[in-house]
């Protein structure tokens, strides 16, 4: 058996995850669920980022998790001040 | 032979608790409940993940970078949690209707946001009760 098809299986799984964090993306119901879902959104692109590097054999993709990871940590603290001085 | 197995089984087990966390984000009936399963979950499954990459190339380059983003990933996640978790308190983010205490209620004053020791029942200290829905994409 090839075990490359063990790495697009949990390709697969995470994409799954990525689908089901969406759904809850887009139903809402108020803004903080919506932040909460991009950063697992972020989350999971970490993750899909480093299975694709190994599937296809490609660490410098691992430097784009790098930035991914810092770029959310900024995002979620403005969504939170902002969601803060909005009431 | 070994080595790749062994990548395999920590991507997968990664990859499945990813999948737990999306589940528990689709699923849980509120916001804090919503939050305590996604940023455990994830951050262990995303860990998890990275480590299968560190094993598989095994270059000490790559596992420098891949537990720079572990470490960082573990002090980043529970303080972003915590601020939305805080802001969306603020907000009025209704709680599950079968939760049975909320510590906070009455702590906060709502004019500068600080949390005082002596609980008051003047509307200084009150946060307003949210409605399911309450959102303006809704």
């Amino acid at each position: 058996m090839n075990i490359e098809i063990l790495y697009a299986i949990a390709l697969g799984m995470i994409s799954l995850g990525l689908v089901l964090a969406f759904i809850r993306l887009v139903r809402g119901p108020s803004l903080p669920d919506r932040v909460v879902a991009i950063d697992l959104v972020v989350a999971l692109a970490i993750g899909i980022i480093a299975s694709y590097a190994i599937l296809f054999d490609q660490p410098v993709f691992l430097d784009v998790a790098i930035i991914i990871a810092l770029i959310s940590f900024l995002g979620t603290i403005a969504f939170a001040y902002y969601i803060e001085r909005r009431v | 032979m070994l080595r790749e197995w062994l990548v395999a089984v920590v991507m997968i087990l990664g990859a499945g608790f990813m999948l737990i966390a999306s589940i528990g984000l689709l699923r849980m009936p509120d916001l804090f409940l919503r939050m305590s399963a996604t940023s455990k979950a994830a951050t262990l499954g995303a860990g998890l993940v990275m480590l299968a990459a560190a094993i598989y190339f095994g270059d000490s380059g790559i596992t420098l970078r891949v537990l720079a983003i572990i470490v960082f990933l573990l002090l980043t996640v529970p303080v972003a949690a915590h601020m939305i978790g805080r802001a969306a308190y603020f907000d009025g983010v209704p709680l599950w209707k079968g939760t049975l205490v909320d510590d906070l209620r009455g702590h906060y004053r709502t004019s500068d946001h600080q949390l005082v020791r002596d609980a008051e029942t003047s509307p200084d200290f009150t946060i307003p009760e949210g409605v399911e829905g309450d959102d303006f994409l809704n």
